[in-house]
Parts: C-alpha cells; structure tokens; sequence
C-alpha cells in the first residue's frame, strides 16, 4: 500500500508539473461549459438538467483520457526511468495500481471542477439532484475505464502517440460497438450492446444506478489494469 | 555477494549472453569488460532482476533474484547506462522519491539526502530541476540515487560514458572510495578505467567469458612475451614472412602501419631484425619495444575475432589514461 501511495503521489504531482493536464482540463471545462450554457439557453431547452454538460462530456472524457495516461508508462519507458522502478524493490502490480490512481486523482480534480454546472442549476432553479449525482458516478466510472485502457496502451509501447491511438482505437471500439448492434442478428447485438461502454453509461445519466453497470465498469477496470501488469512481466521476459 | 552462475539470454533468436558464471565477493571491485554489445548491459540488467534470464540463476546478498527478487532488491544500487531520470522534478524531490521507493522512511531520507549530496558533490544544485542539468551533474544525481538506501551491492552500467575527463577521473575516484563500503560490479569497455578501479576484471565477449582474473595476474599471462613495433618501408607481406623466419619471432602481426613482432623477453632480437630489414633492402622507419597492455591481452584472449571495427573502440579512449 505505502509504495502505490508513493507512487500514485509522484504522478499526481507529475501531472501537475506538465502543461498537458492543465490543457487537457482548460479544453474539457471550455467545451463542456459551452455545451452546458447553450443547452439551457438554447430552444431545445426541456428541463433543469447537466443533460448540456454530459452529451459532449462523456466522449471528451475518452479522448482526454487517452491524452492523460498515454505517457505514464511509454514516457517511463522511452526515458530509461522504467528501469530503475521495475529494478526498485516495489511489485509490477504496485507500479500500475500507483500510476493508475494518481491519474485518478487528475481526473476526479477535472470532474471537481465541473461541480459549478450543477450548483448553478441549484442556485437558479430547481434540479432533479438524484441523475446528477448519478451522472456523476457514471462519469467517474467512464473515465476510469478509460485510463485503465489508456494505461495498457502505454505499456505496450515507448511511443507516446502510438499509445494515445491504441487507446484511442480500443475506446472508441468499445464505445460505438452498441451502435454496430442493430447491424448484426439479435444474440450478438445483445452481447455487443452489453460489452459496449456507452449502453451502461446512459442509465447513469437518467438517475439509475444499475449493479450490472457497476459491475461492468469495475470488470473492464480490472481486466485491463490486469493486461498492463501482464504486458509488463512480458517484458521483462522478452 | 553476487552469484551469477549459467547465465544465458536470448533475445528471440539472438543469443546475447552464453552461460556466464562469476562471483562478485563483498567489498570487491569487479569490472565487467567488453566492447559493445559484448553482452554486458544485458548480464546487469538480468542481476537486477530488469529482465528474466532464459537460463541461469543469481543470487544478490543471498536472495535468489527470481524466487525472491523483491527482497534482493532492496540491497542493490543501480546506475544504468542511460542515466534514467526524471527531468521535470529538482535534484532533491528525486532523491527523495528514490530512497522512498526503496523502503526508506521520510526522516531517514532527509538526513540520507544530505550526506549524498555531499558525497557527489551537487549541493548547489539540489533545488535545480534535474533537466537542466548538464550531463555530468545528471551522472552523478544517477550515482546519487543508486547509494541513497546505502545498498550493500552497487551495479554500475558505464558510469563514465559520455563525460568529460576531469569528472571521468572524479567518478572513478567516488567508486573507489564508494568500493570501500559497498561491493561493487561495474562494466566498461574501457581498459585503462577497469585497470584503474578494479581488483578484479572479467572479460567479456560476444556473450562469452573469454577471461577471469586479478588485474595484476592478467598481465602476467601474457607477460611471457614481449612485443615489438616496427614501422618498414616495404611490400607488407614479405616482410612478415622474412620476419617471421628469424630465430625465435613467436608471431608477426600487422596491423597499418606497423609491424608487432612478439618474442620472448629474455631474448633482445633488435639487432636481428634490424638485419633482416637491410638484407631485404626495406627501409627502417622506427622500432620500440611494446609491454603487453591489457588492450594487447584483450586482442590476444579474443584474437580470431578480432577486426578493425573493435579496435577504434580502445583508440578513442586513449585519452583518458593520462586524464
């Protein structure tokens, strides 16, 4: 536990000291703001909802995932610094349990910062809070499913930009696969809808928590979480 | 303190370390020599438990590196080649993280800190971010970071590769005062510096063991003969054969532009092959009499495999043996 806290806190500190994570929010609280004001100024305006912040939310969170952990391991690796931590006295698992939580800590901060939409909402008028704090659980499930895969793309390779497009690849396969359903006959539609990142994630948005939902998000957490160690020790056999 | 025994590593198809066996006692030196790609990177980064080994076992301060490697690191310090750090944090935020990392508590890190620094010399530049560091100052934050947690074994990739010689000679002076405390392995396909701060050297070619030994006893081994370097005006073939016919020449090798006639020491063939060369009408250019250095030990122990591209490597760091 002392080593994953140790190294969870040098990434989150990591990140800070890079222009990366401060652009990366600086866009996402831009778009997502945006989106939020239009929403409820705009004519398709329904009801007292973050509904504005969400739509474009959720896949922005994918992309900017990708962006977050793409170096964590590949920056590691093309450094030389990987090294001396896979030489250090700390299990493979505690390296990417470490890495994976402190970009954790980035993206909990960036979904922090997003709390004004709904305290406006609150503030001005009179907001159903049960789908927002779902909402807010289905986010944070979202994006760390997203760095999970985004950190075993970075494993894989030294290339910080081949890691961003693998991960790229692989969420965005994961989340249009629901869309492909309807292409191909009922049972595999059913079973592509469920592996699907974007079927679970609505249910959140409309104040349902789902225990499959949950249940999926943590499973896609932990299996790639699971390939990154692997891809580790493979390395060390390679 | 090290074990190494039956190392073999392939890469794939490649095979770059073949069943190498050595010991490392505590408190010794030992220098691993060899040119590039000799396989010594690879030997280190299989004792530091970077890499498995395809056969073969070590032991670092008794812990077997593959049943329990986690505790077997704990008593290494590890320098690798590339000089690994970060460059985004100050020479002390690194430190710190590194004596953390390897079991230290947060108070025993400060204090640790300081003698460290010290000891490297980099106190004005604790609070300077490692980036900005030339290479020089990043070598010796990388020397830093290997003895923070007081290791008992130090591994050393190259230690002085790519710096200049005045901080060449300082690296080598705080690994001999750093080989009074700690046992340490370091590598290097630099003769003068193994001669310089080693009490052991084993040499190490295309993945082989080609030679173990004190550095003193190495030069005897070949100490049974002496060379001699004649330059000669004259068709390169025929003068080595002529040469060679002279009574007690054990072997003429040629190597542009001289000529290196090996003969036995108690024996002074100067005048002889003087004779030689004015029978046959060639011109005399220059003759000196060569003791066998380690270099000439090296080609000698690796001799059918020796070409010229192996040779640049020992003439760029000529340099370095007055430094």
């Amino acid at each position: 536990m002392r080593n994953i806290g140790l190294i969870a806190s040098k990434e989150f500190r990591s990140h800070l000291t890079s222009p990366m994570a401060y652009i990366v929010i600086f866009v996402f609280l831009l778009i997502t703001g945006t989106f939020f004001s239009t929403y409820l100024t705009g004519t398709g305006y329904t009801d007292t909802s973050i509904a504005g912040f969400l739509s474009p939310g959720n896949l922005l969170l994918l992309l900017f995932a990708s962006v977050l952990t793409m170096r964590l391991l590949a920056e590691e690796k093309k450094m030389g610094t990987w090294e001396l931590l896979l030489t250090a006295p700390v299990r493979d698992s505690e390296v990417v349990l470490g890495k994976f939580l402190g970009s954790m800590g980035i993206l909990l901060s960036m979904l922090a910062l997003t709390l004004y939409y709904p305290l406006l909402l609150v503030w001005f008028g009179d907001p159903d809070i049960g789908p927002i704090v779902t909402s807010y659980i289905g986010l944070i499930l979202l994006g760390s499913s997203a760095m999970a895969v985004g950190l075993f793309a970075s494993s894989v390779t030294s290339n910080q930009i081949v890691a961003a497009v693998i991960s790229g690849v692989i969420l965005f396969a994961l989340w249009f696969l629901g869309s492909a359903a309807t292409l191909v006959p009922a049972n595999i539609g059913e079973l592509l809808a469920y592996i699907s990142l974007m079927g679970h994630f609505y249910d959140f948005t409309m104040g349902i928590i789902d225990t499959r939902a949950i249940i999926y998000y943590l499973s896609i957490i932990a299996l790639f979480l699971f390939f990154t160690i692997r891809s580790i020790e493979t390395g060390r056999w390679s | 303190m090290i074990r190494v025994q039956n190392l073999t590593k392939y890469y794939g198809e490649r095979l770059a370390v073949d069943d190498i066996s050595f010991n490392v006692e505590k408190g010794e030196i030992l220098g691993l020599l060899g040119p590039n790609g000799a396989g010594k990177t690879t030997a280190m980064r299989i004792i530091t438990s970077f890499l498995m080994p395809t056969r073969g076992d070590v032991w670092v301060a008794d812990c077997n590196m593959a049943e329990n490697s986690l505790e077997g690191r704990k008593h290494i310090g590890y320098l690798p080649e590339a000089i690994p750090l970060y460059t985004d944090v100050t020479v002390r935020s690194y430190l710190e993280f590194a004596g953390r990392i390897r079991g230290m508590d947060r108070n025993h890190v400060k204090t640790r800190i300081d003698d460290v620094v010290e000891l490297c010399r980099l106190e004005e530049y604790i609070d300077v971010l490692i980036g900005k560091l030339s290479r020089g100052f990043k070598q010796r934050v990388g020397v830093a970071q290997a003895i923070i947690h007081e290791p008992e074994v130090m591994i050393l990739d190259e230690p002085t590769l790519g710096i200049d010689p005045i901080q060449v000679s300082q690296t080598r002076q705080l690994i001999k005062d750093l080989g009074k405390e700690h046992t340490i392995l370091l590598s290097s396909h630099i003769l003068p510096e193994v001669s310089m701060t080693c009490d052991r050297v084993v040499i190490i070619h295309e993945g082989r063991i080609v030679a173990e030994d004190k550095i003193e006893n190495l030069s005897t081994i070949i100490k049974g003969s002496r060379s001699i370097r004649l330059e000669v005006r004259g068709p390169t073939g025929e003068v080595t054969a002529k040469l060679s016919n002279i009574e007690g020449v054990q072997q003429v090798r040629y190597k542009e532009p001289h000529h290196f006639v090996d003969c036995p020491p108690e024996q002074d063939l100067r005048p002889k092959l003087m004779e030689a060369i004015v029978q046959g009408g060639w011109v005399l250019l220059g003759m000196e009499s060569v003791e066998m250095s380690l270099e000439d030990i090296f080609l000698e122990l690796t001799t059918d495999e020796y070409d010229d591209d192996e040779e640049d490597i020992f003439v760029e760091d000529e340099g370095d043996v007055e430094a």
